[in-house]
């Protein structure tokens, strides 16, 4: 195994509609360590999405190499080397929350003694302990993420990639989530690729913010956050912190031509 | 029902689901109410209505209120209750006609199975092949507007051909065959909606844990398919009881509740009560065919915890 989660190599995708051809990433060069967290951030459309798409090969790149652990996409994905979370959480509305953190083990045919302790950790991780036997329908739509982080942590991978994941959550909802996903990472040590549209998010949360600018998308830059190991709540209002947001935030503004800010950006 | 619930008041499913023995009473209520309605509707006109009917121009649009065309609901039942026929050993009414019910439900059961397997076979197909989907469609509902009389006939006479070793084609399969025909209908169509059902997210999740067509199939595709599946079942359990019923009086098959249908009809200026038996008959039959198919859907609950609407 390298020491790199994911390397990016000229990486360009082009879509095919009806009105011709429609490129949404250009010439994308990224690196992710192992154990690093980025966050991918730009307006609606700048392809940020599609990038992490590639990454889980949910789709192809048209030009240029994705490699994930030392291993093309496709054969990482067989291997099963990460774990996906999206915006919705996506359970399965038929399965219990202890049948949805256990359907990847179940399917790939870990045996039922190993699942049932499997489980138990994550679902304790995650602070659903009194829930294992409740149905989606039955969860507010934080724990219904938060089963669905538990599900994307089942088979310990060592890459997390994360579409934003906390998109559909009120704010209070949201800060929780993200102060439980640091204490999450830290204990497992995975690599995440974060995809957000919210620059305060993607500050408290990375070791590095991937800049992206819209049509074709592309990387405008990355701003390494320098804000130390130690994510807690009380960081969200230190200068540091503040700083890094203003960074990001000029980061995203160069490359908009709209002088009132990016579209479709959250600057909460 | 369609009310949506705010994520973030979710309200237990207690409330929601389980019916309390109020609701199961007032349902009863109101399916009796109905019935009752229904009998005071019959009576009345036959209390009021004119004599011949009432005529526009040359066509009846009201039936005659005389006892031969409209006997009073009091008289239907208790003809039930009466033996068949004048002779001394002679059952109840009641008695044959449930006896005919019992094998059309027979039959008309053997043809529903027939008719799922087909379905879901088609429905699989289409889902696995767009253009499977594309070519199949068309045919399955063109399939659908021969009418069950044209070819009952056909059918019979092409079965009674079948001769393969040991086993040979009986007519009560005839029966189930046309039931069948019916039948896969909504089962093709209801099956192939829930497979196509599951959300993108599913679907893409299923390959990001490498899942082939197989295994996605019974892990996501069939569960998500319960709520379209179940009501396409209920409307082929009824399907196949019309077809079943209709083909036994084309074929003229005996010993089925079609065969005594036709036969006391035929009686009817004599005994017009009589010839109403078999009809409640078909119209029990009916409700029993569907509603067998609630306990299929009691089973399943879990699956149809986000019910659909078709």
């Amino acid at each position: 195994m390298t020491s790199e989660a994911v390397t990016i190599t000229d990486v360009d995708k082009t879509f095919e509609t009806r009105s011709g051809q429609v490129s949404a990433l250009q010439g994308i060069n990224l690196t992710v360590a192992a154990g690093e967290f980025v966050s991918l951030i730009g307006p609606s459309g700048c392809g940020k999405s599609t990038l992490m798409r590639l990454i889980a090969d949910l789709d192809t790149p048209t030009s240029g190499t994705v490699q994930v652990f030392g291993k093309s996409a496709s054969h990482a994905r067989r291997d099963q080397d990460y774990g996906i979370a999206f915006q919705q959480a996506g359970l399965l509305p038929w399965r219990t929350v202890a049948g949805n953190i256990e359907l990847p083990l179940a399917l790939h045919g870990i045996g039922s003694r190993q699942r049932k302790e499997r489980v138990a950790e994550l679902i304790d991780l995650v602070g659903l302990s009194e829930f294992a036997d409740r149905f989606p329908d039955q969860l507010s739509g934080g724990m219904q993420q938060r089963v669905a982080i538990a599900r994307a942590l089942a088979e310990k991978p060592a890459l997390l990639l994360m579409d934003e994941p906390f998109g559909a959550l009120d704010e209070m909802t949201r800060e929780r989530m993200q102060t439980e996903l640091v204490r999450i990472c830290a204990e497992t040590k995975a690599a995440v690729v974060f995809v957000t549209h919210s620059i305060p998010e993607a500050a408290f949360l990375s070791d590095r913010v991937v800049v992206m600018s819209p049509r074709p998308g592309r990387v405008q830059e990355i701003i390494p956050m320098r804000l130390g190991a130690a994510r807690t709540e009380g960081l969200r209002e230190e200068h540091a912190f503040f700083d890094m947001v203003t960074a990001v935030r000029e980061a995203l503004h160069q490359g908009s031509p709209v002088p009132t800010g990016p579209r479709g950006m959250e600057t909460r | 029902m369609t009310d949506v619930q705010p994520a973030f008041a979710p309200i237990p499913p207690a409330l929601r689901r389980r019916r309390s023995p109020k609701r199961i009473l007032s349902a009863w209520g109101f399916g009796a109410l109905g019935v009752l309605s229904l009998v005071a509707v019959w009576e009345l006109y036959k209390l009021l209505g004119p004599e011949d009917g009432v005529v526009i121009g040359d066509i009846r649009v009201l039936p005659r209120t005389s006892d031969l065309a409209m006997p009073h609901v009091w008289d239907m039942l208790t003809r039930l209750a009466e033996p068949v026929t004048r002779s001394a050993d002679a059952l109840p009414l009641w008695v044959v006609v449930a006896q005919a019910a019992l094998v059309t439900l027979g039959i008309a059961a053997v043809g529903w199975l027939v008719a799922v397997v087909v379905g879901i076979g088609l429905a699989l197909v289409m889902q696995r092949w767009r253009i499977a989907e594309w070519g199949l469609l068309p045919w399955i509902v063109l399939s659908q507007t021969i009418p069950l009389i044209a070819f009952a006939p056909v059918v019979r006479s092409w079965g009674s051909r079948v001769e393969i070793g040991a086993f040979e084609w009986q007519d009560w399969m005839s029966v189930a065959l046309i039931a069948s025909y019916l039948a896969f209908f909504p089962v093709a169509v209801g099956a192939l909606k829930g497979l196509q059902s599951p959300d993108a997210i599913h679907v893409d999740l299923m390959h990001s844990y490498a899942t082939g067509w197989w295994r996605s199939l019974i892990w996501l595709r069939f569960p998500a398919a319960v709520p379209y599946l179940l009501p396409a079942l209920r409307l082929a359990a009824a399907n196949a009881v019309i077809g079943a019923v209709v083909a036994e009086v084309s074929t003229g098959l005996q010993g089925g509740i079609g065969r005594i249908l036709i036969q006391y009809a035929g009686q009817a200026s004599g005994d017009p009560e009589k010839a109403w038996g078999p009809i409640f008959g078909s119209i029990v039959l009916g409700l029993v065919a569907a509603g067998s198919i609630a306990i299929l859907g009691a089973i399943l609950k879990n699956y149809r915890r986000v019910e659909v609407n078709t």
